[in-house]
């Protein structure tokens, strides 16, 4: 005889919730104990304080917590009509679905799993390539930091792993897709590593199955670059806009290794999103691409760290955000430069343009210098549309929704520039042209 | 063709100061009309009223376009009727490739009710078009490619506007001062261009100091403004007068133009200042 647990007997993110978490799960035993060490330490920390640099920008009183449930992964999640929009056109050398947090669908190019190359649900690699996860999850982040990170590293319920081995070049973009129903949750974890030269594109998308949608999303992303390694990543994240969207997302970037992180985010109705690129390798380099694109209420904060921990190495962090109606974005930038870092080359730059008088963007850039031989250049921009440009295209024909439409693409466009990946490119110019409404 | 651009007892205001004030002027399809006068006479303010700049806001007076009060119209609208102008002082739209903007530009003015999302112009037909024009205007093709206005020099804006106005072949095109920060050269070829593209081919409003950019448009009708009113009408003749002469004359005919004229440059000033 069987019993099923019906969803109301269903505990919240509490002990009792965190208790049937542990009960249902076959995770291998370290796994078990690295989820009890962070639930202890989110039962030690209190929500973000107000006066936290990270946090005094966000409002945070919206946010219930026992309003969402944990996901049961047991039971067959299935979300219907979240889009897909990064792979129009594009052959892809495998693909992730999970749904409501839960991986779904997982596929493989025989002839990349052949060369050793590991992609898949996070929950099964943890026991069938236990070695290899333990390695490096939560390697980069420390769960310490606040209590989304505890919480996510206690309750992740699925996620995605992408192992490439040495010198394998897997030359097909691999396609993650994130869905998540209305009033869902979503907990899940990104760990990818690159082991010495070896090189892959990842295209990862979250949406949800409406485009009001409500939601809880709590992340973690990790990105570990080895030696001479070439990672391009993409993340476009566009959940409905009623989804509070939580996300500690790291990278580590070794050797003359590469990594190229292109950010889209157009999507929830709250977003919390520290993102650190360490250069831990001597001549590794990262270029960070950053597209927001805000309206309504929107509330998008990205805190971004530049970390050069070894010397010659480049950064370049380019964001860009669009708002309009009383959408708001804050975007901190810090260049943390290591003492011995010498012959850093570190770039950050914010621009922002507000398509409504009630729209408000905050760019806080940073520099913290340690080492004596360094470039490091940072700049940020905000201001209204021009008038006199929509005069003059309208003057050339444009309706003022199409000539807002072209100053807006115009306005990206240096981004697009940098982002190598056609189907990205039109995606995201599709998505933004959705975007803009029609306004005075 | 006979189209006809009447613009009739026009008053404007710009942040609610009076500039035009009763203008009269009444265009034919093929005709060139040379619009003359000292700074601050209102000749750019009739040209940007004409071409809708919602900051030029008309007080009284009706501008129709084949018997059409297109008085109230947004700007889009009148450049989808025939009405163009070529900015004295184009502004860049970075990012937004030169091609891709004159591609929109002409599908709209080409077919005036395209909806928005329709297709445009197939870019091979569009690109050939575009092309041809360039070569006739002796404009690199890598123009093309450029964002619109970006980092360009005078003289290049200029040529551009005069290929935006060759792409778009308008029934009256208003030249603001295209001659403006060229050198004498540039304004021979700009000259050229405007009549190779424009002669017989529309109504032709230039705007000008000077009969240089004239030469190879002789027009058959030149105004003089002076204090927001057009106070004389003359032909080729005038034109000529006025740049070997200057306006003392026109000044000391017209007294109360003159006066209108200088308390206008004062108000400027004074908010230069």
């Amino acid at each position: 005889m069987t019993t099923t647990i019906s969803r109301n007997d269903l505990a919240g993110f509490n002990q009792a919730g965190f208790n049937q978490l542990l009960e249902r799960r076959i995770d291998p035993v370290w796994i078990t104990q690295a989820r009890k060490d962070a639930w202890a330490a989110f039962e030690s920390m209190g929500w973000p304080n107000p006066r936290d640099e990270n946090w005094m920008r966000s409002d945070l009183r919206g946010f219930k917590l026992d309003r969402y449930q944990p996901i049961d992964e047991s039971e067959t999640q299935s979300v219907q009509n979240a889009p897909v929009r990064l792979i129009q056109g594009v052959d892809v050398g495998g693909s992730l679905r999970s749904e409501n947090g839960v991986v779904t669908a997982e596929s493989l190019d025989p002839k990349y799993a052949a060369q050793g190359v590991i992609f898949g649900s996070l929950s099964r690699c943890a026991r069938d390539h236990a070695e290899l996860v333990k390695k490096y999850l939560h390697s980069q982040i420390d769960i310490h930091v606040d209590r989304f990170a505890a919480l996510q590293a206690a309750m992740w319920t699925d996620g995605y792993f992408l192992y490439v081995p040495k010198n394998v070049v897997v030359d097909k973009p691999l396609h993650i897709h994130a869905a998540m129903g209305d009033g869902k949750v979503d907990l899940t974890h990104v760990l990818i590593v690159l082991e010495e030269g070896a090189e892959t594109t990842v295209l990862f998308e979250s949406t949800s199955s409406n485009e009001d949608a409500d939601g809880f999303h709590c992340g973690g992303l990790e990105l570990v670059l080895n030696a001479r390694s070439n990672l391009r990543f993409v993340g476009l994240q566009d959940w409905g806009s009623g989804t509070w969207h939580f996300a500690h997302k790291r990278a580590s970037v070794g050797q003359d290794a590469n990594l190229q992180w292109t950010i889209a985010a157009m999507g929830a109705r709250f977003a919390q999103v520290d993102q650190r690129v360490a250069l831990v390798g001597p001549g590794a380099s990262s270029h960070v691409n950053g597209v927001m694109f805000t309206r309504d209420k929107q509330h998008l904060t990205y805190n971004t760290i530049q970390q050069h921990s070894a010397p010659h190495c480049t950064s370049d962090f380019l964001y860009k955000a669009v708002l309009q109606d009383r959408s708001r974005t804050v975007w901190r930038g810090m260049i943390k430069v290591d003492v011995g870092a010498d012959k850093t080359d570190g770039y950050q730059r914010n621009d922002n343009l507000l398509l409504s008088d009630n729209a408000r963007a905050d760019s806080i850039p940073g520099l913290e210098i340690k080492a004596d031989d360094v470039r490091c250049t940072h700049g940020s921009t905000s201001g209204r549309v021009d008038e006199e440009l929509i005069f003059y295209a309208q003057s050339r024909g444009f309706t003022r929704v199409e000539a807002v439409r072209l100053i807006v693409t115009g306005f990206f466009q240096q981004i697009f520039d940098r982002v190598t990946i056609e189907s990205v490119r039109e995606a995201l110019g599709v998505a933004i042209a959705r975007q803009v409404r029609q306004y005075e | 063709m006979s189209h006809i651009l009447r613009i009739e007892n026009l008053h404007v205001a710009v942040d609610g100061k009076a500039i035009l004030r009763g203008v009269n002027l009444e265009m034919k399809f093929g005709e060139t009309h040379a619009m003359m006068g000292p700074n601050g006479s209102g000749k750019s303010t009739l040209g940007l009223a004409i071409a809708g700049h919602p900051n030029y806001v008309i007080t009284e007076g009706t501008i129709t376009l084949d018997g059409e009060d297109i008085t109230e119209w947004e700007a889009d609208q009148r450049a989808r009727a025939g009405i163009f102008m070529a900015f004295q002082r184009p502004v860049a739209i970075p990012g937004v490739k030169t091609a891709d903007f004159l591609r929109h530009a002409a599908t709209n003015v080409r077919r005036p009710d395209r909806k928005e999302g329709e297709d445009l112009i197939p870019m091979r037909e569009f690109r050939k078009e575009l092309k041809a024009k360039m070569s006739q205007l002796k404009i690199d093709t890598e123009f093309a490619r450029r964002y619109v206005n970006d980092g360009f020099s005078g003289g290049e804006m200029k040529r551009a506007e005069i290929l935006t106005m060759a792409m778009l072949s308008p029934k009256f095109s208003i030249l603001d001062e295209t001659d403006s920060g060229l050198d004498a050269d540039a304004v021979k070829l700009a000259s050229a261009s405007i009549a190779e593209i424009g002669r017989d081919k529309m109504g032709l409003l230039i705007i000008t100091h000077h009969d240089k950019l004239l030469e190879h448009n002789p027009p058959q009708f030149t105004h003089v403004m002076l204090g927001g009113r057009i106070v004389e009408t003359g032909g080729a003749e005038l034109a000529r007068e006025l740049h070997d002469h200057g306006y003392d004359r026109i000044r000391k005919t017209y007294p109360d133009a003159e006066a209108a004229n200088q308390e206008m440059l004062a108000k400027e000033e004074a908010v230069a200042v």
